[in-house]
């Protein structure tokens, strides 16, 4: 089985070609300017190539809270937005803090077919913070990482146990980096909208403050932190700091940090209510500015879909968090458009370096001999984000309804379109 | 009619004209509530549901008040902001209510924005009796209009609001509608009463009590949430009277006919003594009175628009 797709403009990381992708069974045979015998022959001329997108961190809410998401609608919610890779938080319910929930994640992927998903464990069961879950069990069952994403691990020397006990195993522990005291029962950043709006601030310090001490401990532990959704300027000095230093440190930042700030809670709009808070604008410049000098790795959606009852409440009960898959290319793009990023650029924070962080050494590029997980991009099109278009079970975007340009026209995985539009 | 919104939800969306003209109606009412027959059948038929999410004898008992002087039949709901009961949510409460043939809502609630939120999913006109730290638009009219009594205008005074400015929904309320007004207006609190970013509040943030309280037409203390003093925010009732209280001495700083304003309950010692709260410049029961006038405003105007 082999296809032919032609008239591309095929993007890594390091370079821009137009060409033509051959592929042969699960791997891209070659690149190339001629027209080789195929099987299957998609002209999708003036299109745009680019490896298959790898999003490090997404809640995919299965097992237990299936009715805001499960592995097969996240899957194809992924597909649709360009992501053949996925890494969803242990957060589920059960917490997955054992091999048989990882287990049980990989394998309905597997019968779901649309995505490779490599799940994330908790730092410690339950994810309450206190004891540490088997690390390698878990990674033996398909794990790559480890994380009390939408918890902070507060007790420090938790998090130095887990980052120690990580390093015999070679993988690496994910920071959510939230002092949960200092962010007490704020539910927006502490800035100027908060004054307005009468709603509590979560300072940015909340997260600065559990950044350097992960930073430390990775420092005295020397062992390899990386950081979840930064969204601070401050953030950002500090894991620049550390990068200098010499410390095992990444990071990556979510495309609404970089799309949206504080204004837009002006009106106690629900939807864009997310954790870390959207900051001030000058702090998403120093995103974008991250992004584009390699402070930032990656770019990571946060995933997190959420029912219409738990965002059509009170702004205070409504839950934290904001679908992302669907969008990441189009507001990504975005960026390109207004000339502060380069496709080279995006190609580096959307899979060249998620798969370098996760050590997935056939992911990442297109290049004869890779595994065939591509993704084309149309980037002038132009359509309404609605019920049609969106996979997710779930509708919390404050981009729901309204107009985008740029979307994933054909994904493939393993050689297999696994999405069309 | 200036005012054509059929709900009151905070001063920050009002124009400078809305105010005067809600501030115009009440002193119309107020002449009513002096009558021997305080009641007036403009509201006949009318149903006043009041939502409180959040327990308020006094706010509660002045639009009730309110609602009865003008004929309207005013109903009282109280329930607990958490206790969306049984998994009911906010805006299954209000549908229900509202399916009941209830014609405007006046509505307190714990959270910010909560009111607004009803607002834009209910028929009916809404009234803002306070949510969260947001808003609490008629406490601030009361306070106009009671300054505008004593000093028989609003335009060039200086007003000083002192204590938990965060926490405040009086204080922004009349924050927003004095800027809108040319009232200047000083602030002070303690640090941690005070938003990180003042700057969005335009007013001049004063650095001790002393500074506050100098050359003020108007002094308008807040309350201490005494249930909040046991949290990180203050260490003592009696640290708080010594820095940031009101008592004679410092009042001298202020102009002679100063007037002092506070919109209850009272902490006696701690915000104000028992000397100032009830002396001459003490102008608290007028508010007390004047929230009745306003109130009544409130309602008939909400009801023309609905
Ligand atoms: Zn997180």
């Amino acid at each position: 089985m082999s296809i032919l797709i032609k008239g591309l403009k095929i993007i890594n990381h390091n370079s821009t070609e137009e060409g033509n992708l051959l592929i042969e069974k699960d791997t891209i045979k070659a690149i190339t300017k001629e027209t080789p015998q195929a099987k299957e022959i998609i002209d999708l001329s003036g299109l745009v190539a680019v490896p298959g997108l790898i999003d490090m961190h997404v809640h995919f809410r299965d097992p237990g809270l299936e009715y805001k998401e499960d592995i097969i609608s996240g899957s194809q919610a992924a597909v649709a937005g360009g992501v053949t890779t996925c890494l969803p938080m242990a957060n589920t319910k059960p917490v997955n803090d054992n091999s048989t929930i990882t287990k049980y994640m990989i394998e309905k992927a597997k019968q779901c077919g649309l995505i490779d998903l490599y799940p994330i464990g908790a730092i410690t069961k339950g994810m309450k913070g206190e004891e540490l879950t088997e690390m390698g069990d878990m990674l033996e069952a398909g794990a790559v990482a480890f994380s009390d994403d939408g918890l902070p691990v507060m007790n420090s020397e938790v998090m130095r146990r887990a980052l120690e006990y990580i390093k015999t195993f070679g993988s690496f522990i994910i920071s959510h980096s939230e002092d949960k005291n200092l962010a007490g029962k704020g539910v927006i950043h502490d800035g100027k909208v908060a004054t307005i709006t009468g709603l509590k601030g979560i300072p940015a310090e909340a997260e600065e403050i559990m950044i350097i001490r992960d930073i430390l401990l990775a420092k005295a532990t020397k062992s390899r932190i990386h950081i979840a959704h930064v969204s601070t300027k401050g953030s950002l000095k500090l894991i620049k700091w550390a990068k200098e230093e010499g410390i095992d440190v990444t990071c990556e930042a979510a495309p609404h940090h970089f799309s949206f700030d504080e204004n837009c809670l002006l009106d106690y709009d629900t939807n864009y209510k997310m954790n870390p808070p959207l900051r001030e604008k000058e702090d998403l410049e120093a995103i974008i500015d991250g992004l584009k000098s390699g402070i930032i790795d990656a770019i990571a959606t946060d995933h997190a879909p959420h029912h219409r009852d738990e965002k059509f409440v009170e702004f205070d009960n409504a839950a934290f968090g904001i679908t992302g898959l669907q969008t990441l290319i189009p507001l990504t793009l975005k960026l390109i458009k207004d000339n502060k990023l380069t496709w080279q650029d995006f190609v580096r924070l959307t899979s060249y370096n998620p798969a370098k962080i996760l050590k997935f050494s056939d992911k990442g590029e297109l290049k004869a001999g890779k595994k065939a997980d591509i993704t084309i991009i149309d980037p002038d099109f132009t359509y309404l984000f609605d019920n049609k278009i969106n996979k997710s079970k779930s509708t919390n975007s404050p981009l729901f309804g309204k107009e985008l340009t740029g979307i994933a026209k054909l994904t493939i995985k393993d050689g297999k379109i696994v999405h069309k539009l | 009619m200036t005012y054509t919104k059929k709900d009151l939800v905070g001063m920050k969306n009002l124009t400078k004209d809305e105010i005067l003209f809600i501030l115009d109606q009440a002193e119309k009412f107020k002449e009513i509530n002096k009558r021997e027959v305080k009641k007036v059948p403009t509201l006949k038929g009318k149903t006043i549901v009041n939502l409180f999410f959040e327990p308020s004898t006094r706010t509660r008992t002045s639009f009730e008040i309110a609602g009865k002087r003008l004929s309207a039949d005013t109903i009282n709901f109280s329930s607990s902001s958490s206790s969306t009961t049984k998994g009911e949510t906010l805006i299954d409460t209000v549908k229900n209510i509202e399916s009941m043939s209830s014609d405007i809502f006046v509505v307190r609630h714990a959270y910010s924005g909560s009111v607004k939120f009803i607002a834009e999913n209910t028929k009916a006109g809404v009234i803002n009796a306070g949510d969260g730290t947001n808003e609490h638009p008629t406490q601030a009219l009361l306070d106009l209009l009671t300054i505008k009594e004593h000093k028989k205008k609003l335009e060039g005074l200086n007003v000083a609001i002192i204590g938990d400015i965060t926490h405040s929904r009086v204080a922004r309320s009349n924050i927003w509608a004095m800027n809108k007004l040319g009232i200047n207006v000083k602030l002070f609190g303690p640090k941690t009463m005070l938003p990180k970013e003042t700057t969005p509040f335009g007013c001049y943030i004063a650095s001790n009590m002393d500074e506050a309280v100098e050359d003020c037409d108007v002094i308008m203390m807040l309350r201490i949430q005494k249930e909040r003093m046991s949290t990180v925010l203050l260490p003592s009732d009696r640290e708080y009277a010594k820095f940031f209280g009101l008592n004679k001495a410092k009042l001298k700083k202020a102009k002679n006919d100063c007037i002092i304003m506070h919109p209850g309950p009272i902490n006696r010692g701690v915000e104000l003594s028992t000397e100032l709260a009830d002396c001459k410049q003490s102008v608290i029961l007028d508010q007390v009175e004047n929230g009745v006038a306003v109130r009544m405003a409130a309602l008939y105007i909400v009801a023309n628009n609905i």
